[in-house]
């Protein structure tokens, strides 16, 4: 029998405000523990909530970038559950009526073909503590500091059908959070994470099978992995006659396996009701439309706009969008040295290679744009040859100095005077008999090997051009 | 609807209450009858009425996003019955 997956997503993204969803405190990563844990944060008694309107704003610019319904009354809840670092014993979240209604997101798979996923909601919640079980043998430490943190849980239908999908949808949204700057979304530190929904079917069977939900991915990596092996698991329980369990399976990175928890504990039902503390929150078309017009260009706009205006491929426009980064470093690029098609080249070619190989991201390039440009515009003004330029480029990743300083040390400036490169020509002619003599019988081939000839004595610093022109000249 | 023992702990459970079994008949009773003045109220014909999420006629006030707090960490680990590197300690929890 022929199977297929169905696959759901639930992102959280922590909104990237000075301070937490309903107090004053501080909102930043990487603290000493409970320094950002303040009366409201450890629930003590008579502290109440009071909303952040960046948080609403910020889930109001992601409402728009996916085209989606904005609530205009939402209305927040309790979810109810104990556990050491949820202090008040509660989660405030939306259940019925979320800030962000229906909208959808393209993702590109890797044959180009574009795919809408659709996006069934998007709601405002409070982020839990931290606990930590590892450090103390009978206790657990709690860390506060991320408790009410605001975050954004983003829901995707599930229009997901395997791994790679799962991981381009998680990238664009990743792309779209960080365009709008509503939140660092750095996986590893936690201010982006996943929980995967995967179940399996006969292919053309129109009932979901019974799903199990992968908790608290924390890389693109992993999402995949995680999707790939429990798919496996599943067919496995069902080709040996078994049932799939709704249940939270865990993924274990190291073993790259899932493995059933067999949970021995009741259902957890989360008695959620209206929260008394929070009255509805109420915005109109015209907040809409003022949180409308302060949207920047985002990643699908631009690279139309780079396809248009640039003339770039489908293909380069696309890489170049993929992050806000690198969308910014190759404007700079272009900007500084006019010729967005060299600049394409360039940042997609040589710099994308070197980031990768060194694993870095774009803002940390040791060839910051500015620098780039001017590399450019010195192929351009013919200072150094395309070929040369890569010499400089290598150069400039350890040095620092300016480009034009790096070409003036290290002689690498094209030479175009032709009386210098005349002499060279001539050394090539005398020491090539054979060649010169093809090629006046008519060989043209030839020529490209007495050019290299005579690139390769100068070193690449000869200007290609001039070389052919006076090897022609001369030989004739 | 009635409410039989084994629903009281279920929901005893949920909300970490103890409920002696003793207690347990006299507490589904009062459960039963609150739910019976709710089954009273769900049989009135609310078609017309807007649903209201808050009893006060009001919308919620923001708050400009701006950090209002210092850190009072040494305070508030006084309260505590243990603390270290800073940490709450609880009882392990693990799942």
């Amino acid at each position: 029998m022929e199977w297929e997956s169905v696959i759901g997503l639930e992102v959280h993204v922590s909104l990237s405000t000075k301070s937490k969803l309903f107090s004053g405190t501080a909102s930043e990563f990487g603290a000493e523990p409970n320094t950002q844990a303040n009366i409201f944060d450890l629930a003590l008694p008579g502290t109440l909530p009071v909303f952040n309107e960046e948080a609403l704003k910020m889930a109001v610019r992601f409402g728009l970038a996916i085209g989606a319904d904005i609530g205009k009354h939402s209305v927040f809840d309790r979810k109810n559950y104990f556990y050491p670092d949820l202090p008040k014993g509660y989660q405030v979240t939306q259940l019925d009526f979320p800030i962000v209604g229906k909208g959808s997101l393209t993702i590109t798979l890797e044959d180009g073909t574009e795919k809408v996923i659709s996006v069934t909601r998007a709601h405002i919640e409070e982020n839990a503590g931290k606990s930590l079980h590892e450090e103390f043998s009978a206790r657990s430490g709690i860390d506060l500091n991320r408790a009410g943190e605001p975050l954004l849980e983003i829901v995707s239908e599930p229009e997901i059908t395997n791994a790679k999908e799962a991981v381009a949808y998680l990238k664009k949204l990743h792309s779209i959070v960080r365009y709008l700057d509503i939140s660092d979304a750095i996986m590893a530190q936690g201010s982006m994470r996943c929980d995967v929904n995967v179940s399996i079917r006969p292919k053309g069977e129109t009932d979901l099978g019974t799903r199990t939900e992968i908790k608290n991915i924390n890389s693109f990596r992993f999402v995949e992995k995680a999707i790939k092996s429990e798919i496996i698991r599943q067919h496995e329980v069902i080709e040996d006659g078994g049932e799939v369990l709704q249940e939270t399976p865990r993924y274990d990175a190291n073993k790259d396996i899932t493995t059933s928890m067999r949970s021995k504990e009741v259902e957890n039902d989360y008695r959620y009701f209206p929260e008394p503390d929070l009255l509805p929150v109420v915005i109109d078309d015209s907040y809409i439309s003022a949180v409308k017009a302060e949207l920047p260009e985002l990643p699908d706009a631009k690279k139309e706009r780079f396809i248009e205006e640039f003339s770039l491929s489908t293909y380069d426009a696309g890489v170049l969008t993929a992050t806000r980064e690198m969308a910014e470093y190759f404007e700079e690029v272009t900007q500084g040295c006019g010729d967005a098609k060299l600049a394409a080249n360039w940042v997609t070619g040589d710099l994308l290679a070197l980031l990768n190989k060194n694993d870095i991201e774009i803002t940390e390039s040791p060839i910051q744009s500015d620098r780039l440009a001017t590399l450019i515009s010195r192929i351009k003004d013919s200072t150094v040859s395309g070929k040369i330029a890569k010499t400089v480029f290598e150069t400039m990743i350890d040095d620092s100095a300016a480009v034009d300083e790096i070409i003036e040390q290290k002689g690498l400036k094209q030479v175009t005077d032709s009386g210098e490169i005349g002499k060279l020509v001539d050394e090539v002619i005398t020491n090539n008999p054979d060649q010169v003599q093809q090629f006046k019988d008519g060989k043209e081939a030839v020529l490209g090997y007495l050019v290299g000839q005579v690139m390769k004595i100068s070193q690449g610093k000869a200007n290609p051009g001039k070389v052919n022109e006076l090897l022609r000249e001369k030989i004739k | 609807m009635a409410l039989d023992k084994s629903e009281v702990e279920k929901i005893a459970q949920l909300a970490r209450l103890h409920i002696s079994e003793a207690d347990a008949d006299e507490v589904a009773n009062r459960i039963t009858d609150i739910l019976a003045l709710i089954d009273q109220m769900q049989s009135i014909d609310t078609e017309s009425v807007e649903p209201m999420a808050h009893p006060l006629d009001a919308v919620q006030r923001l708050r400009v996003d701006e950090i209002t707090e210092s850190d009072h960490r040494d305070e508030f680990q006084t309260l505590a019955p243990e603390t270290q590197d800073g940490l709450y300690l609880v009882p392990k929890v693990i799942e």
